[in-house]
């Protein structure tokens, strides 16, 4: 390999211009942060320093991050309980999740919430929910609020092709049809739903199809290239920005770990699995960096950084306090009640 | 007559494999119940023994198979319908509540329900607001449903038989806390009868009235007031509707001081029913107020160290129980 240096970059001839370059890095760097976070979340669970259901979004990065990159800052994001990488990529702090996953009052949630529940209000996160499908009909209505209001923001909802059989779904979508909402429902079909494959889940193999019964957009992708996925989802995000008129989206992903950190995967091969980690997003993304004019040392830069960056949210959530129990009260209800 | 030793886990698909070997019209329904082994490992091995037509995995859609199993129970099946947890019968309520419970009453006694819905209740270890529902006090408010909530291997497996054979909807609230507990389980389930309670523990200071893993708080209680004194008699109810008031009331006759112990909260719940029956049916022989030891009256929060603070734990049986002995006692 070539000597690379910083002086060498200087010179490489660029396929994008340097602001795209410097998207793609931005991207990159993103799924990277969320990579090593989760993989940190992981040992810390294996250390009971983390408890209940972990749900890592190892291997499904490129969906979050590329599509929120199609959004404006002020459009509202709601997901499943496979929420890390979500809240991440749209604007959450790599202290405020780390802390929420150690059960500390600094958490995006105070503790309270954990894994499942990744709230933050500042960024127009407005979480992870636990129980399948029950967030796509509130997805609606954060954008019938939106049309309501005229304010122009668009909602993305995402959720597992799993959520496809369970009447919220069909409800929610139905609605937002009717209703023309600015919304993007986004499947993430990583082909299992914990150890049920699709072929056992679903009557036809295209999610997608679901669309043509409510008379709404649909589009149907492999999740490769971050910069795609943004620009589909883009196209989507478009229409329901300027028409007000709902996209359901299938992108095809995989998760490279069980369902939770309780799934030993026995549903699937090794040569399935490797087969999908060779095409990993997140491996693909970094060498699109280089190819296309990204010396070694650069990245090399940028990942120290999420190190450091990572590195700092444990020993952040390590040394947080816990939660007092005078929260409960607080977060059960507004004002004072009677119990 | 023979007695092993089980799991709480085992008990259960002991039951569900004898009563579908006895009868063809048994069958079970649920998410991941048979290729991945069952969530919990309940049903392992049912999917090999009985095969896919009477072992159905379903995808995720309660209110769908709740339904399908209500709908079959009509006309004449006998399913067993599994919810991954009972948090997830959220979604089934109105199958349950609306068609379960009603159709023999609307149909004037044409139709009946024989179904069994089953699956792990209240809850785990850390698993957040929407994950730890203690769902019974719910479905215990229904008339045309019965709910049980056994707390060891043998009721377990009495239950579920019981539960199967019943011609009504029947609600089996099981615990992932309690599944890998072990007991003897006897051959001769004849006295697990639905409805029936049973003195875990005599005593005779006070009564605490627990069920599923609150009896087996309840029991810890029991030892630890031994050693400052305090002989407590332990009910484990087992059968939530109907209740077992007889059971219930005959301990406070003797002990004059009640404790009820439960996961959920404690507005409306299954305790505040006790202590109704408790006030109304042994009210001469009250010597203090009768306490409930519950969840917290919030929902449930992730930090470890807070759930443990609104679960019921045997240091506030112990400190309800202080209390309620020093009454009438100066
Ligand atoms: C209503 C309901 N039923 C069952 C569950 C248990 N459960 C949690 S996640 C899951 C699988 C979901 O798969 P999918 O929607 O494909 O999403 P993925 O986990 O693959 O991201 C199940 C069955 C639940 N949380 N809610």
């Amino acid at each position: 390999m070539a000597e690379e240096t910083l002086d060498a970059e200087s010179k490489a001839p660029l396929t994008r211009s340097s602001s795209e370059l410097t998207h793609l890095a931005d991207l990159y760097r993103q799924m990277f942060l969320i990579r090593r976070l989760e993989e940190e979340a992981a040992r810390a669970y294996s250390t009971g320093k983390i408890g209940g259901f972990l749900h890592l979004y190892i291997g499904q990065e490129a969906v979050g991050v590329g599509a929120i990159a199609a959004l404006k800052k002020d459009d509202y994001v709601i997901t499943t309980y496979r929420d890390h990488g979500i809240a991440i990529a749209k604007g959450m702090s790599s202290r405020a999740l780390m802390a929420e996953l150690y059960g500390k009052v600094t958490g995006c949630s105070k503790g309270l919430g954990g894994s499942m529940h990744m709230f933050d209000k500042d960024h127009h996160m407005l979480g992870g929910y636990g129980i399948v499908g029950g967030h796509i009909p509130l997805a609606a209505g954060v954008a019938f609020a939106s049309k309501y209001r005229n304010d122009g923001r668009v909602t993305l909802c995402f959720f597992g092709e799993g959520a496809v059989s369970i009447g919220g779904f069909h409800e929610g979508l139905s609605l937002a049809a009717l209703w023309k909402l600015p919304i993007v429902f986004i499947c993430e079909n990583n082909e299992y739903s914990m150890g049920t494959p699709l072929s056992r889940s679903m009557s036809v193999e295209d999610v997608s199809m679901k669309a043509l019964g409510y008379g709404i957009d649909r589009d149907r992708f492999f999740c490769e290239d971050v910069l795609e996925v943004e620009r589909r989802i883009g196209e989507a995000v478009l229409r329901a920005r300027e028409t007000s008129m709902p996209t359901l989206v299938e992108v095809r992903t995989y998760r490279f770990r069980g369902h939770s950190m309780s799934d030993p995967a026995k549903y699937r091969t090794q040569a399935e699995l490797d087969e999908h980690k060779g095409r990993d997003p997140v491996h693909r993304a970094r060498a699109d960096l280089k190819t296309r004019g990204f010396v070694e040392a650069r990245v090399a830069e940028l990942e120290a950084s999420v190190e450091a960056e990572v590195a700092d949210a444990v020993k952040f959530a390590e040394e947080s306090a816990e939660p007092e129990a005078a929260l409960l009260a607080e977060t059960t209800y507004d004002g004072p009640f009677a119990s | 007559m023979a007695t092993r030793q089980l799991r709480y886990r085992e008990a259960l698909r002991e039951a569900m494999i004898e009563e579908m070997e006895r009868d063809p019209n048994v069958f079970l329904m649920g998410e991941e119940v048979g290729h991945y082994q069952g969530a919990y490992k309940v049903s392992e091995g049912m999917l090999e023994k009985f095969g896919d037509k009477r072992v159905v995995d379903t995808p995720i859609a309660e209110s769908g198979f709740a339904g399908i199993g209500v709908g079959a129970a009509m006309v004449g099946l006998r399913p067993i319908i599994e919810f991954m947890t009972w948090n997830f019968s959220a979604v089934a309520f109105d199958q349950i509540l609306n068609n379960a419970a009603k159709v023999r009453q609307m149909s004037g006694g044409q139709f009946s329900c024989p179904i069994v819905f089953r699956g792990p209740n209240a809850s785990a270890r850390q698993v957040g607001s929407q994950h730890s529902h203690a769902m019974e006090h719910f479905y215990a408010t229904v008339p045309g449903l019965k709910v049980v909530a056994p707390a060891f291997p043998k009721d377990a497996k009495g239950l579920m038989k019981a539960a199967i054979r019943d011609d009504n909807p029947v609600l089996v609230m099981e615990s992932e806390t309690l599944y890998s507990v072990k007991g003897d389980v006897p051959d001769d389930l004849s006295d697990v009868v639905i409805g029936k309670a049973q003195i875990a523990r005599p005593g005779k200071d006070v009564t605490l009235i627990a069920y599923s893993r609150a009896t087996h708080i309840a029991l810890d209680a029991a030892t630890a007031l031994e050693k400052v004194g305090i002989s407590a008699e332990v009910v484990d109810l087992r059968s939530l509707r109907p209740l077992d008031e007889d059971t219930i009331c005959d301990s406070v006759r003797r002990t004059h001081r009640a404790v009820v112990v439960h996961e959920g909260w404690p507005y409306g719940g299954v305790g505040a029913e006790i202590v109704d029956r408790i006030q109304r049916l042994a009210f001469d022989s009250l010597e203090a107020p009768v306490l409930r030891v519950t969840t917290l009256d919030v929902g449930m929060p992730y930090n470890a160290k807070l759930e443990q603070l609104c679960m019921p734990q045997t240091a506030r049986v112990v400190a309800a129980v202080t209390k309620v002995v020093a009454r009438g006692r100066a």
